[in-house]
C-alpha cells in the first residue's frame, strides 16, 4: 500500500500538523513516511501545503506532481491541486469559502463542513482535526488507535489533556464526510 | 679578569623569558613588536599559565607571532582571531586564551569579530597593537590613522572628509558590557614598559579569575611605514599619537574610570 | 538508547551532532536550515552533553569559531545555507589549509546571489571544486534522506578525524524541511580532557602540558618549496580518499540501458522515475554518488561500457553533468536535466528527459 497525499490551505489551518499527524500514525502501524511540507515566507494566511505519503516501501521521491489523494482547504488550491488528483482518486474539501466547486467526473469527491463544524464545537483550532476525520473515513488507511498515538506523540506533554477533545474532533469528522 | 668569571649564575641581571623562541624576529629594527610579544610571554611565564594558554596570531605584521611566542598557537584569518579564540575558550572554559592583533586586523577587516567577542563577555585577553598604518603590506592607510597623515593609500594625507576619521576601538569597546578591563599603554620607554607589563599581568589575572574580556591596546610606532628613524618614530608617536590615543586606563574591573568623548 | 523518531532533516542533523558527542555548534540563521540552531537551542545541549551551542554574529565569525575549537582538538560543527556557505569559504580554505577536522552542513538554496529560500542544488561545484582559494578539497556527502541526515554526522566525524580534513553535507531544501522517520543512534559521550590530550594532543593547541614542544595551527608556509610539499601532501590526502572512501548506491543498475545519475533529493525523484519507466518498458536504473568528493568514477566509467546512455539529473543548470561526461569520457552520450531556481523537478519530468534521450 502506497498513499501519496496532498493536504493544501491557508498556513493557520494547522495543514501541516494535520500532516505531521498522519505521518506519524503511519510510524505507530510501521510503514514508511515522508512529510514534505511547501516551505516560504508566508506564515500566516498565505497559502500552505504538504505532500504526505505513507507507504509499505522504501519511499522514492519525497515530492510529487499526481496524488492518490487532495484535501482542500480553500479557493488557491482548488485551483492549483484539482487536477493533480490521479485519475480515481479523493479529493477531499471543505466548501467554506469554494467558489469554484471541482468538477472532475473521474475522480471521488467529497465535502465536509470542517470550519462550520469547528464553530459549532466553539474551538476554531480543532478545524484540522475534523477535516482528517472526514479523512480517516474516506480513507481509512491508518487506524484511528494509531492517530491518537500519533497525536500523542506529535503533541508537546502539557497539550496531552486536549487529546479527547481532539479524538471528539475527529469523530465529528468521521460522522459528517458527504459523498458528492 | 676573564669572561667566564663574570658569566656566573649569581651575577646574572636579566634573561630572555624561554617563552621567546631563538627565532630571529622578522620586525623592522625598532618596531615596538619585539617588546609587546617579550612581555606578553614573561607574563605568561611568570604567571606559571604555559601549560595552560592558547594564543591566537592575526594576519598582518604579527602573523609570524607564533614563530616568536614558544607557547600553543593558532593562526587565524585576518580579522577573525576573536572569533577563533571564542572557539577556543567556550570548549576550554578553563584554558587561558589571548589574542595579539594589529589595527587593521582588530579596527577594520575584524571590527565585528571584536565588537561581539567583547559584548558576549568572551573571557579572552585581546593584545591590541596600534601603530596606525597597514605594516606587512607595505604602509597603507588603517583605520587608525591619523587625520592628515600620509601613508601608500592616502598619499596627501588622510582626508576625514573621504576617508572617515580613525576609529578609537577601544574607547568603543569600553562601553560594552562584556568589557572587564580595557587600557591603553606604550612599550617604547622602560617605565612604559614596565606599565604596559603590569596592565598585561593584570588582564590575565583578570582572565584566569574568570572576569570576562580584557582588552589592552599597546599605541606603537611604525618606523618603516611611517619612513622614519626608529628614534623620530617614538617621538613622533609621543608627539601625534599620544594626544589622540591617550594612555591610561579607559575601564577598570567593568567600570569605566575615565570621561569618554 | 537508540530510538525511532519522526523529525525533520535539520532537526536530525541536530540531535544525531548530540548524539555524536559533539563539543561546539557554531551558527547563524539563515533559511532553510535555522531549524538546526533552533532545536540545538531548544535541546539544551550544554544541559545534555556538555556541548556548546552558540549563534555567532556572522557566518564569518561561525567557521572561525568552529577553526578555533577544531584547532584545539575538541569536536565543532556548524552549518547554513548558499548565501551563508559563501561568507564560510576563506574560513573552509584555512580550516582545509590547517588540516583541521570539522563538519558542516549546507541546506542549499536557490542562487545566485539572495536568490530564494526554495530547494536547490547549484552549490554542487562550490561543494566539490574548493569553493575557497588554494588547491584543496573538502570530504563531500550527500544525504538523501532524513535518516543520512543524522547517520552521515558519524561518517563525517570519522572522515574528518582519519584524514584531518573539513567534511561537508550537500543537502537542499527538500532533504533539510521534510519529516521522515529516522533512527537516532545512541548517546556517544564527548571525549574527555584527558582523552583529547592523549588523542589530539600531539597535534592541537591545548597548551604545553607536561612542558612539552608548542604545538601550531596554520596554513602560512611562506617558502615556497615548503608550500608546495604541504600541497603535495593535501593531494596526496585527497588521492587516499578516492581510493578508500568514496561511495555510492547503484539502484536497478543491473539489467539497465540507461543510467541517471543523481544525489541527494534527486536521486529520490529519479528513483520514483525507475518505476515509471519500467511500467513503460525502459529499463532505467539510478547511480547515486553519496560522496560527491571523491566522486564516484569507477562505477561510472564501468557503467559506461555496457549501458547506452546516462543522465544527470540535478537542481542546477548542468554541474554535476560535467564530472559525468568528465568520467564517461565519450563512451557513451551523456545528457542533463535539470531545474532550477527553486523548482523541484518531478519524477514525470525526469522520465521525459529520458525519453528524450532515449529518441536522439
Amino acid at each position: 500500500m502506497t498513499e501519496e497525499l496532498i493536504i493544501a490551505g491557508f498556513g493557520g489551518q494547522g495543514v501541516l500538523s494535520m500532516g505531521k499527524i498522519l505521518a506519524y500514525s503511519g510510524i505507530m502501524q510501521d510503514q514508511e513516511v515522508s512529510w514534505m511540507p511547501s516551505y516560504g515566507p508566508e506564515m500566516r494566511g498565505g497559502t500552505a501545503n504538504v505532500t504526505v505519503i505513507i507507504s509499505d516501501d522504501r519511499i522514492s521521491s519525497p515530492v510529487l506532481t499526481e496524488f492518490d489523494t487532495a484535501i482542500i482547504l480553500n479557493q488557491q488550491s482548488m485551483d492549483k491541486f484539482e487536477e493533480s488528483v490521479k485519475p480515481g482518486g479523493v479529493l477531499l474539501y471543505d466548501p467554506n469559502g469554494i467558489s469554484k466547486h471541482p468538477t472532475r467526473k473521474d475522480i471521488t469527491i467529497h465535502s465536509i463542513e470542517g470550519a462550520s463544524l469547528a464553530a459549532e464545537m466553539g474551538n476554531t483550532k480543532i478545524f484540522n482535526m475534523i477535516i482528517l476525520g472526514a479523512y480517516l473515513e474516506v480513507k481509512p488507511l491508518v487506524k484511528l488507535e494509531n492517530v491518537i498515538l500519533g497525536l500523542k506523540k506529535s503533541l508537546p506533554e502539557r497539550y496531552h489533556k486536549l487529546i479527547p477533545l481532539n479524538e471528539e474532533a475527529i469523530h465529528k469528522g468521521m460522522d459528517n464526510v458527504k459523498n458528492l | 679578569m676573564d669572561i667566564k668569571d663574570i658569566i656566573k649564575p649569581e651575577n646574572l641581571v636579566y634573561k630572555k623569558t624561554e617563552l621567546m623562541t631563538d627565532n630571529v624576529l622578522s620586525y623592522c629594527p625598532g618596531c615596538g613588536h619585539g617588546t609587546a610579544h617579550r612581555i606578553a610571554m614573561e607574563v605568561i611565564e611568570e604567571m606559571g599559565l604555559t601549560e595552560d594558554t592558547i594564543g591566537v596570531a592575526p594576519v598582518g605584521c604579527s602573523v609570524l607571532a607564533y614563530d616568536f611566542m614558544n607557547i600553543d598557537m593558532q593562526q587565524a584569518s585576518h580579522g577573525r582571531a576573536p572569533a577563533v579564540a571564542t572557539g577556543i575558550i567556550r570548549t576550554w572554559p578553563d584554558k587561558i586564551v589571548f589574542t595579539y592583533q594589529g589595527d587593521g586586523d582588530l579596527a577594520a577587516i575584524g571590527t565585528a569579530e571584536t565588537i561581539h567577542a567583547c559584548n558576549r563577555g568572551e573571557n579572552i585577553v585581546i593584545i591590541f597593537v596600534n601603530n596606525g598604518i597597514y605594516g606587512m603590506t607595505g604602509g597603507q592607510m588603517a583605520p587608525t590613522t591619523l587625520p592628515n597623515m600620509k601613508s601608500s593609500t592616502s598619499p596627501f594625507g588622510r582626508d576625514v572628509e573621504t576617508m572617515g576619521a580613525p576609529l578609537k576601538m577601544t574607547e568603543l569597546v569600553a562601553l560594552l558590557p562584556g568589557t572587564n578591563f580595557v587600557t591603553r599603554h606604550a612599550v617604547h620607554s622602560p617605565g612604559h614598559v614596565r606599565k604596559a607589563k603590569k596592565a598585561l599581568r593584570k588582564a590575565f589575572q583578570n582572565v584566569k579569575d574568570k572576569k570576562g574580556t580584557q582588552l589592552i591596546e599597546i599605541v606603537s610606532n611604525c618606523n618603516s611605514g611611517w619612513k622614519m628613524t626608529p628614534v623620530d618614530s617614538n617621538e613622533w608617536m609621543v608627539e601625534n599619537m599620544f594626544p589622540f590615543y591617550p594612555l591610561g586606563d579607559i575601564k577598570v574591573d567593568g567600570k569605566i574610570v575615565k570621561e569618554l568623548h | 538508547m537508540a530510538e525511532l523518531k519522526l523529525m525533520k532533516g535539520n532537526e536530525a542533523f541536530g540531535e544525531a551532532l548530540i548524539r555524536e558527542g559533539v563539543d561546539g555548534y557554531f551558527g547563524y540563521p539563515i533559511t532553510p536550515q535555522s531549524e538546526v540552531i533552533e532545536y540545538l537551542m531548544t535541546e539544551l545541549t550544554h544541559e545534555r552533553t556538555g556541548m556548546v551551542t552558540l549563534q555567532a554574529e556572522s557566518e564569518i565569525a561561525a567557521i572561525n569559531m568552529v577553526y578555533g575549537a577544531a584547532a584545539s582538538g575538541k569536536k565543532s560543527a556548524t552549518s547554513s545555507s548558499s548565501p551563508g556557505i559563501s561568507l564560510k569559504q576563506e574560513g573552509i580554505s584555512y580550516l582545509a589549509g590547517a588540516e583541521l577536522p570539522c563538519l558542516m552542513l549546507n541546506v542549499v538554496r536557490g542562487g545566485p546571489g539572495l536568490g530564494t529560500i526554495q530547494p536547490s542544488q547549484a552549490d554542487y561545484f562550490q561543494a566539490t571544486k574548493g569553493g575557497g582559494h588554494g588547491d584543496y578539497h573538502m570530504y563531500v556527502l550527500a544525504p538523501a534522506s532524513v535518516q543520512e541526515m543524522a547517520d552521515f554526522v558519524e561518517d563525517g566525524f570519522d572522515i574528518a578525524y582519519k584524514y584531518k580534513t573539513p567534511v561537508m553535507l550537500l543537502s537542499d531544501g527538500v532533504i533539510g524541511q521534510m519529516m521522515e522517520k529516522v533512527m537516532i543512534k545512541e548517546q556517544k559521550p564527548r571525549l574527555t580532557d584527558q582523552e583529547i590530550h592523549e588523542k589530539h594532543g600531539d597535534w592541537a593547541t591545548i597548551g604545553r602540558i607536561g612542558g612539552r614542544e608548542r604545538n601550531i595551527i596554520t596554513s602560512l608556509y611562506l617558502k615556497s618549496d615548503q608550500m608546495e610539499e604541504h600541497n603535495q601532501k593535501l593531494q596526496a590526502k585527497y588521492k587516499k580518499m578516492e581510493e578508500d572512501d568514496c561511495r555510492w548506491e547503484e539502484i536497478q543498475t543491473e539489467d539497465a540501458d540507461y543510467i541517471i545519475v543523481a544525489y541527494g533529493s534527486s536521486a529520490r525523484i529519479s528513483q520514483k522515475t525507475i518505476q515509471l519507466a519500467r511500467e513503460k518498458g525502459i529499463k532505467l536504473g539510478v547511480l547515486r554518488p553519496i560522496t560527491l568528493f571523491p566522486f564516484p568514477k569507477k562505477p561510472i566509467s564501468e557503467l559506461a561500457n555496457r549501458v547506452k546512455g546516462f543522465l544527470a539529473v540535478e537542481m542546477s543548470a548542468g554541474q554535476l553533468v560535467e564530472d559525468v561526461r568528465l568520467t564517461v569520457n565519450g563512451k557513451v552520450k551523456v545528457e542533463h536535466f535539470g531545474r532550477n531556481g527553486g523548482i523541484i523537478p518531478s519524477p514525470v519530468e525526469v522520465l521525459e528527459a529520458i525519453e528524450k534521450l532515449i529518441k536522439e
